[in-house]
């Protein structure tokens, strides 16, 4: 099967700020794919490159197998949902979602209808004579969510779709749009800075900084084996410690141990508690053991230590992570 | 799934050439702006410097031709004392007119941003478009009637029983006259009414910006109404006066229509211009005295930048 | 900035009174246009008379005039339109060399006093032997009337998020059916009030025109001759009030025009 994007060495350089940097990958078909990163990684440029609005300055890259350098977004059968949406305010609705079909040259008849079998598809049946001004964020979101999957795109790009909406609706969102994914069996990609969400929705995740790509894997691999300290620390956060004081691998090599892996234990090592912080389901213990601070997350209970106290703590060798010496 | 991933060019001159720009977007944007380039840079631009350079040419005073060889000889004629005081006035003037167009509008500007709503909003609003747009001369026509020894000045002061205040008024040196209407002061009016709107509209502009928290935080941090205006809403509406004082200053030092409508008489840079350049045919003289303008204009601009008055237009 | 306070008194009689001295004199015109005195300015009028308005109507100087200032108006409009828009579009759209020194170009008609523009043209004509026309009128016009068009649209290009233009290439629309169907809808009514200021500019202009119309005369040139030395001032008032009721009504429609653009664009954030 062909792959449904390939990078191969793609670059984009504004002037002097290399914005994406030799990054190779490939996103499969069918695939629920996320782009991972601070805000200037290049995972933005990266979908901007997918969709035809940015050219590469080196490399190239393969939509299903075509070369796509130098072909305009609009000869591309690639659908983008816009982070503010950027549905028409001089359209309504129905308007907004017939857009990509009117400029095919589809008939009023025909392209009424796949409106608002689109629509209902987004639950917003009923909705189509509405301004999309006099719609809420969530609406608008569906709207966007629509007017892209009319068209049957083969890829479908996400670019923070989810960012300005509120923890509720969010969620929800999520939900939706791995059922949707899932219905049409299309190509989702997907950018985001949250790595939560990039973690529960996607098969595979891409994680980004400073224009190059650290690390490429199922959501499950960038969490237990992050590649850098970079991917440790983003990707949820990490106590990155030499190697050897983790108890693996070789000296002057990195390890990354995650603060729930860390647990009190009788039999342990003898460590400070600095700082206790209620979190709710966890509580968040800052130790220091022989020099080293760690972070720990501990289940909340009557025999906690106080800051100040000494404690003993431990872990399993096998959750330790070995990232080399480079990391 | 059978449909392509890319789908084939579309045919035509128009969608060939819509497909070029993308591919090409700087030769695109190069093309947009090659027009304007091509119009204000060249044309515009070009005859410019092409009056700049006749500035360095002079007139032989006997026979009235235009020698074209280099020579400051028409700028030392600037500084005769007749053509230096027509600078001095025009600059005074200028200056003069700025300042009580930033002390009128001030008030204005503020009512209209902090005060004003709905159809007060609306109506400042026309109010101050109304005149900035309406045709100039009429608006000069219009104060010639208002100025005229019998027109409705004259009438309310009668009206009032004020009239020994217009003479005295009148009777001022330098800038009373005859009447309004052949008096300096008569020309101060009308420029500070015909510039008005021009410094109004930045004003507001940069007074529609400061948030209203902000006065409420200085007087909530104890600063009388005094302090506030000193120390917040003057510097914050600073670039807006400073935009609108660009055109106060340029547009009455480069008139030459107002002054010799309503005036005394005597020369103002733009009047000296047109007749260098017309009935005495001396455009060397003419491209210098033009040349103090741009001057002027120059280092205020620069001087508006660094105070980033260009935000404000 | 707005504070629901009432304004203090003072501020608020300031500002009527500013707004008395901005519109009196213009209601003035009004009155004089049917004064039955012909020497002199004489306040109040010792009578009223509809007779000047036929008066000025059968003027053929008069009919000359403004045919001129129209047809001006008309052409140094819709140039002004394209070369402002194209400008404004590159100027909002992308960063460019020289992007900065094209936006002060523009600029510079208007900063520059009239008569600076006035006598470079003058002298260019004459350096290239251009024999004056309408089209050495038109041409200098378009060029101060370039910046409101620029102005206006470079604003609402501003506004008009720029993932509208990615979004409509996005969904399949080239560059031809983008500008039709996205960019003009959105720019359009900026554009309308750009074009109407630049008529009404172009159709009082006066300093400019004094050195580019050789001996045509446009309405604001047979108005100033006629302020300099007044042959009959009945009929002077009369055009006078002509000319504030054809300025007026092309700036209420580009006041409502650009009011309601900036209550769409305001709903979209």
């Amino acid at each position: 099967m062909t792959d449904a994007v390939s990078f191969r060495g793609v670059s984009r350089h504004f002037g002097s700020v290399r914005a994406v940097d030799a990054v190779d990958f490939d996103i499969r078909d069918g695939e629920f794919f996320a782009m991972l990163g601070p805000s200037g990684s290049g995972k933005t440029t990266c979908l901007r490159l997918i969709a035809g609005f940015e050219q590469p300055t080196a490399g190239h890259i393969e939509i299903y197998g075509t070369r796509a350098e130098g072909v305009p977004p609009y000869r591309r059968n690639v659908n983008t949902v816009f982070q503010n949406y950027a549905l028409f305010p001089h359209m309504n609705v129905r308007e907004n979602v017939a857009f990509g079909l009117r400029v095919k040259g589809v008939g009023k008849a025909e392209r009424t209808r796949a409106a608002e079998e689109a629509l209902a598809l987004v639950e917003l049946a009923g909705y189509g004579d509405r301004r999309a001004g006099a719609l809420s964020g969530g609406q608008r979101q569906r709207v966007a969510l629509a007017r892209a999957l009319v068209n049957k795109p083969k890829v479908l790009l996400l670019d923070e779709p989810l960012g300005a909406l509120d923890l509720k609706l969010r969620e929800q969102m999520q939900e939706e749009l791995r059922r949707l994914q899932r219905a049409l069996g299309l190509t989702f990609v997907f950018v985001t800075h949250d790595q939560e969400e990039a973690l529960s929705m996607a098969d595979r995740v891409a994680v980004f900084a400073d224009g190059k790509m650290q690390q490429v894997g199922t959501p499950e691999e960038i969490y237990r084996r992050p590649s850098s300290r970079f991917v440790a620390d983003f990707v949820g956060s990490s106590n990155v410690v030499p190697a050897d004081f983790a108890g693996a691998g070789q000296p002057g090599e990195w390890a990354s141990l995650r603060p729930e892996d860390i647990r009190l234990d009788a039999d342990g090592r003898e460590a400070t508690v600095l700082t206790r912080a209620y979190h709710g389901r966890v509580v968040k213990l800052g130790l220091d053991l022989g020099g080293q601070a760690l972070t720990a997350l501990v289940a909340p209970g009557d025999t906690l230590p106080e800051p100040g106290a000494r404690t003993r703590i431990a872990w399993d060798a096998a959750k330790v992570h070995v990232m080399g010496a480079g990391a | 799934m059978t449909s392509p991933a890319i789908f084939a060019p579309r045919s035509g001159v128009l969608a060939r050439a819509a497909d070029w720009a993308i591919r090409h977007p700087r030769m695109f944007v190069f093309l947009m702006v090659l027009p304007i380039v091509l119009w204000l840079g060249i044309v515009y631009i070009g005859a410019l410097i092409a009056l700049l350079m006749q500035s360095f040419f002079s007139i032989d005073e006997f026979s009235g031709v235009v020698q074209h060889e280099f020579t400051l000889k028409t700028y030392a004629e600037l500084l005769r004392p007749s053509n230096f005081a027509i600078i001095a006035r025009t600059v005074a003037m200028a200056a003069a007119v700025t300042l009580a167009s930033a002390v009128l509008a001030f008030p204005m500007a503020y009512f209209a941003a902090r005060y004003a709503r709905g159809k007060w909003k609306a109506l400042f609003y026309i109010g101050v478009m109304l005149p900035l747009w309406s045709s100039y001369l009429v608006k000069v026509y219009a104060w010639k009637l208002v100025l005229a020894k019998e027109g409705i000045l004259t009438w309310i002061f009668a009206q009032l029983h004020l009239s020994w205040l217009l003479d005295a008024v009148l009777a001022i040196p330098v800038v009373g006259g005859n009447s309004l209407s052949v008096s300096y002061l008569g020309t101060f009016i009308v420029f500070v009414y015909i510039w008005l709107p021009y410094m109004i509209i930045p004003v507001q502009a940069a007074l529609e910006r400061v948030p209203a928290p902000l006065l409420e935080a200085a007087s909530d941090l104890g600063a009388t109404p005094k302090q506030s205006f000193r120390m917040v809403l003057l510097p914050l509406a600073l670039p807006g006066i400073v935009a609108g004082s660009i055109f106060t200053f340029s547009l009455t030092l480069g008139d030459y229509i107002i002054p010799q409508i309503v005036g005394s008489g005597r020369l103002f840079i733009g009047q000296a211009v047109y007749t260098q350049q017309g009935t005495a045919g001396n455009i060397p003289l003419a491209a210098a005295f033009t040349v103090v303008p741009i001057v002027i204009m120059g280092v205020y601009l620069w001087g508006a930048r660094k105070m980033g008055a260009f935000d404000a237009l | 900035m707005h504070s629901d306070t009432k304004a203090p008194l003072a501020l608020k009689l300031s500002a009527i009174g500013g707004l008395i001295f901005l519109l009196a004199p213009i209601a003035l015109i009004f009155l004089y246009a049917f004064t039955t005195e012909e020497k002199s300015y004489q306040f109040p009028p010792p009578g009223l008379t509809l007779k000047w308005i036929g008066v000025t109507m059968g003027r053929d100087d008069v009919w000359q005039a403004l045919g001129l200032s129209l047809k001006v108006a008309a052409i140094a409009t819709v140039l002004a339109m394209v070369l402002g828009t194209l400008t404004a579009a590159a100027v909002a759209r992308s960063r460019f060399f020289g992007r900065e020194a094209i936006s002060l170009l523009v600029i510079l008609p208007i900063a520059l006093p009239g008569i600076i523009t006035g006598i470079s043209l003058r002298s260019a004509f004459a350096l290239l032997d251009i024999p004056f026309s309408t089209w050495t009128i038109v041409l200098g016009h378009t060029t101060f009337c370039i910046v409101v068009v620029y102005n206006n649209a470079v604003a609402r290009f501003r506004r008009t998020s720029g993932s509208l233009i990615d979004a409509a290439m996005d969904l399949g629309a080239d560059g031809v059916q983008t500008f039709r169907l996205v960019i003009l809808p959105n720019i359009g009514t900026a554009l309308m009030a750009g074009g109407m200021l630049a008529f009404a500019l172009s159709f009082d202009e006066v300093i400019v025109t004094t050195f580019t119309a050789g001996n045509q005369s446009t309405l604001p040139i047979w108005m100033l001759e006629e302020l300099v030395r007044p042959r009959q001032r009945p009929v002077t008032n009369v055009v006078a009030m002509a000319v504030v009721l054809v300025t007026v009504l092309p700036i209420l429609a580009a006041y409502y025009l650009t009011r309601d653009g900036a209550e769409t664009a305001g709903s979209e954030k």
